[in-house]
């Protein structure tokens, strides 16, 4: 029997990046919220503090700040004629548990969509024609544009103390930074770090071959910052430390170095963590939710009443307790019908290792400190000759040289035994990767439901993915890859590794932490979960965060644009929703 | 003319009529009550703001602090204005009985009546809260309170601030607010064996709750000497300047008492610690080359990712250690503490963040925090004396009675 407890204004659903920012911005229009975050809290000292946060064993290879799927898994299959399993290890992807989520072990890559992502299908008919779309490309508009979004994309870049240059400043292309990118205001709070000599050479073989190298956006601070709420961050050491690990150094952006201090001040605030938030909980006419159901660590249940229920939990846990809670017609892709779970996709990468003469010292590196081209991202090329949909940045990335995970030998080398140590001595300092990170358009067959089969500790059953890669990314991911090693060979390597991503998608291999949709966001309540405030449709008083918005996945990390999103959302909750609470859009 | 006729007032009664204009007795009592950071000892963790409870570690044993809120069965209800005044100025409690100089009226008793009335009338406007006070229990002889009488013959001097004349009233009120309420001394000054202060030192470091204070004189390498008036601002206000940053208990004294001063205040601490004289002694740091070698070696791994290689640090972010008053300290029981222990600067309204420091007393040994302390002492043109293997083992002593009074 459930425990009833006290009702406040808000739950939020999971204590991460999103989280934390509406927990600020909610708190600052006077409500009273409360974030329930099935991990434990964590904060720079002691939990990530550089006096032991550097240990490759533990964070990297024994995953101890990811979820542990022995506690919560989900299952997988590439097609609907297969049997899922469940995901016993951490693989392909890494969702984290605790205070700051994912934001506290990732690399920091800040990017913005592209304007013509946000009108994917409409765009892509009219340059394209109708034909260009292959059967069962499930492609949509987004229900906000990029001009909508740039004050909340400047928002979220200033509450992390972004390190970039400007490549398009209020529609004047500026030398040296991005100019592809949406016009934006004002440029970065920092300038751009320091550069490794890999992207030195990089940006050098770039320009060579004709393109136009600029430094990649980073979440890691190039300078001292003070923040939009005040909080400071010292200047990134380029530790190479940052993917899979806590920042010691208040250098990299995460709740913690950037939210924390002013939040947990507040008193109209409250974390409970070691919460697992089983269900939101609907009145009878299912319209309606009155709070959420949550189990505690001692096993105890607990019911939380709140006016207003916020999804903040990873992408895939979103979409479970939508499924679990019966918010939203669950998707069948036989009949297209449905919307929780629908246009589920994640990301395509592939990487050229490039072997050089000079040394490079790997090991000084920064998760975001890389220069990248944008040339064959989203629609900055002409798709007609090539009949694929889509593309991505290509960019080298100078993240670290960790002993363990972190090195390339080119491809004659031993894998093992003493010819491999010969190898790796030779290798170790003159060697770097060059990375192409492409988009995966949404289809008809691959989505996220329930498990007929496998349930949880809890008694419910797992969530299940159907996801394969398609010809059409098969095809761009290739296409990226040789202009990759285009650059890759510019570079004078002694050696080159050029490593295309082929054949199925497996979830065993890690590849990115990027997994979209299953709640998108769109205009039309057929065929999407949110409106364009991340409101349920089916639900009002229900917003849900993160990447499960977008449609489809576009060429770029998601962040930058999960944050533009949660900052648009907060606005319209402060300025829209509470003076009149309902429907924000009459569908 | 207003403004002379104001002027002479504020010389005259320096004590009450500088802080600015004040709408009733209770909001100067809160202003007074948090010049003096009487919370910081009268709120225990977690406990009801002035209700006392809180160990107050001393070198005699642990009291406790008692409940200052105006219940009347537990707290001060039932006190006359007279008899807090008798607390204040002369350390004897309503009920007769001698009050430790824990709590600092050897300090207090330099206040005007007119504040100390102001502090009753905002601590009898406070909610009463009934937490019965908990029974200090000093070894004897402390335990008898009457000892404390021949304490006060020996090292307790009564009586209210006398202005100096000669000075401006600028200063004199920063000599009020540093020597009276602010009792930086209690920390600041060294004391003798028996807990009196070293009145010869005055302000040159002293110990307070387990950590070394550094010294406040006009010394340039241990004190404020080159610092400048609006830096010894800044760092009250913000807890953190350009040249340094608050650890330890100087940031709960920031949290709680200094940050909620009117700038005009905290201009006149200055004013007035600018003008007590450093001794500026020779230092002879480390020569040895070796032992220098193995000091910066551990400081590049451990130290120099925030502090930087040159020791300039990230200024307000991360204090620099070059030219840093805490580091080179005639006793280096400061920075000795903060590198086995770690430290959080004081989080402030204009700085909130509370940035933290590891501890790396786990990781290194004895030998070579002496060693890199040894460094730091001599690095980059700073002066102090190389620190011994001892010094080391006398600060987790320390350390570890902090933890235990907590």
């Amino acid at each position: 029997m459930a425990t009833r407890l006290p009702a406040v204004d808000v739950a939020l659903v999971g204590f991460g990046l999103t989280g934390s920012m509406l927990a600020q911005e909610l708190t600052d229009a006077g409500l009273k919220v409360l974030a329930l975050e099935r991990g434990g809290f964590r904060d720079t000292v002691p939990d990530f503090a550089i006096d032991h946060i550097q240990d490759e064993y533990r964070y990297a290879v024994r995953d101890d700040l990811v979820e542990e799927p022995e506690r919560e898994t989900l299952t997988f299959r590439n097609s609907a004629d297969q049997v899922a399993l469940p995901m016993r290890h951490i693989g392909s992807f890494r969702p984290a548990v605790g205070a700051g989520g994912a934001a506290v072990h990732w690399n920091g890559q800040t990017w913005r969509f592209l304007p013509t992502d946000f009108r994917m299908r409409s765009h892509t008919l009219e340059r394209y024609g109708k034909k260009f779309v292959p059967e069962g490309m499930t492609i949509q508009d987004w229900p906000v544009t990029y001009e909508e979004l740039e004050a909340h994309y400047d928002k979220f870049e200033y509450l992390c103390g972004i390190s970039g240059k400007a490549g398009n400043l209020g529609g004047k292309i500026v030398d040296g930074g991005n100019p592809f990118e949406g016009a934006r205001k004002r440029d970065y709070p920092l300038p751009p770090l320091k550069r490794s000599y890999a992207t030195v050479l990089f940006d050098k073989a770039a320009k060579e071959v004709g393109l136009k190298p600029f430094p990649c956006p980073a979440a890691n601070t190039s300078k001292p910052y003070k923040n939009i709420y005040g909080v400071q961050m010292g200047q990134c050491t380029f530790c190479g430390y940052c993917e899979w690990f806590g920042c010691g150094n208040y250098s990299k952006a995460s709740p913690q170095s950037t939210i924390f201090p002013v939040l947990l001040k507040k008193t109209n605030f409250e974390l409970r963590s070691h919460c697992n938030v089983l269900r939101v909980k609907l009145d009878g006419s299912g319209k309606r939710a009155t709070g959420v159901t949550y189990v505690d660590e001692m096993g105890r249940e607990f019911e939380q009443p709140a006016e207003l229920v916020i999804l903040c939990a990873y992408t895939t846990h979103n979409i479970h307790l939508l499924l679990l809670s019966g918010i939203g017609k669950p998707y069948q892709p036989g009949k297209g019908e449905g919307v929780i779970g629908r246009n589920y996709a994640y990301q395509i990468t592939s990487s050229v290792d490039v072997f050089t003469d000079e040394i490079l010292n790997p090991f000084m590196g920064a998760g975001s400190l890389g220069q990248a081209v944008d040339e064959f991202n989203g629609d900055n090329f002409d798709h007609g000759p090539h009949g694929f949909i889509g593309g991505g940045y290509i960019a080298l990335w100078t993240t670290g040289g960790r002993p363990i995970l972190q090195h390339y030998l080119p491809q004659d080398a031993p894998s093992w035994g003493s010819g491999w140590k010969k190898a790796m001595k030779e290798n170790y300092l003159k060697a770097c990767s060059i990375a192409t990170h492409g988009s995966v358009m949404s289809y008809r067959d691959a989505w996220a439901d329930l498990d007929p089969t496998y349930r949880s500790s809890y008694g419910d059953p797992l969530l299940r993915l159907t996801f394969d890669f398609h010809d059409n990314e098969h095809r761009m991911s290739s296409f990226l890859t040789d202009k990759a090693a285009e650059i890759g060979s510019a570079m004078k390597p002694r050696a080159m590794h050029v490593k295309q991503r082929k054949g199925h998608y497996s979830i065993v291999p890690y590849q990115t932490t990027h997994n979209t949709g299953g709640a998108i966001m769109g205009s039309d309540p057929k065929t999407s979960a949110l409106n364009r405030y991340l409101q349920s449709w089916d639900v009002p008083n229900v917003f849900v965060m993160g990447a499960c918005a977008f449609p489809q996945n576009h060429g770029y990390n998601p962040t930058g644009t999960v944050g533009a999103l949660t900052y648009w959302a907060a606005d319209a909750i402060v300025n829209q929703y509470l003076k009149r609470p309902g429907p924000l859009v009459h569908a | 003319m207003r403004e002379i006729a104001l002027l002479i007032v504020a010389t005259l009664c320096t004590a009450s009529a500088w802080a600015e204009p004040m709408h009733s007795a209770i909001e100067r009592g809160r202003y007074l009550a948090a010049a003096g950071d009487c919370a910081a000892c009268h709120t225990a963790d977690g406990g009801k703001p002035y209700a006392g409870g809180r160990p107050v570690p001393t070198p005699f044993g642990v009291i406790y602090s008692t409940n200052i809120t105006p219940d009347k069965e537990t707290g001060i209800g039932r006190w006359t204005e007279e008899q807090f005044y008798q607390a204040m100025h002369e350390g004897i409690s309503a009920d007769g009985k001698h009050l430790y100089p824990a709590f600092p009226y050897p300090w207090y008793t330099k206040l005007s009546r007119d504040d100390v009335d102001a502090i009753k009338a905002f601590l009898d406007a406070l909610p009463p809260v009934r937490e019965e006070n908990k029974q200090t229990a000093l070894p004897w002889p402390f335990s008898v309170r009457e000892v404390m009488a021949g304490w006060n013959t020996l090292y307790f001097h009564k009586g209210e601030f006398k202005p100096d004349p000669g000075q401006s009233a600028e200063w004199n009120r920063g000599a009020y607010l540093v020597e009276g309420l602010g009792h930086c001394s209690a920390c600041h000054t060294p004391k003798n064996i028996a807990g009196g202060l070293k009145t010869g030192q005055k302000l040159e470091g002293g110990y307070g709750e387990n950590w070394y204070a550094t010294s406040l004189t006009n010394d340039v390498r241990d004190g404020l000497g080159d610092w400048t008036l609006d830096d010894i601002v800044q760092y009250l206000k913000t807890g953190a300047n350009a040249k340094a940053a608050a650890t330890g208990p100087m940031a709960e004294v920031i949290e709680n008492s200094t940050q909620h001063l009117n700038d005009a205040d905290l201009r006149a601490i200055a004013a007035y610690l600018r003008s007590v004289p450093g001794r500026n002694e020779a230092k002879s740091p480390e020569t040895d080359k070796q032992r220098l070698a193995r000091g910066e070696a551990l400081y590049i791994d451990q130290c120099s990712g925030c502090h930087m290689e040159d020791g300039s640090g990230q200024p307000q972010v991360f204090p620099p250690l070059k030219g840093n008053a805490v580091v080179q300290a005639r006793e280096p029981g400061a920075m000795l503490h903060m590198i086995i222990d770690g430290a959080r600067i004081a989080a402030t309204k204009s700085n909130p963040t509370g940035l933290a420091m590891p501890a790396f007393g786990w990781k290194l040994t004895d030998q070579d925090i002496a060693e890199l302390a040894t460094y730091l002492r001599a690095a980059w043109g700073n002066k102090a004396a190389p620190v011994a293997v001892s010094d080391v083992k006398k600060t987790r002593d320390r350390v570890a009675k902090a933890a235990r009074a907590q």
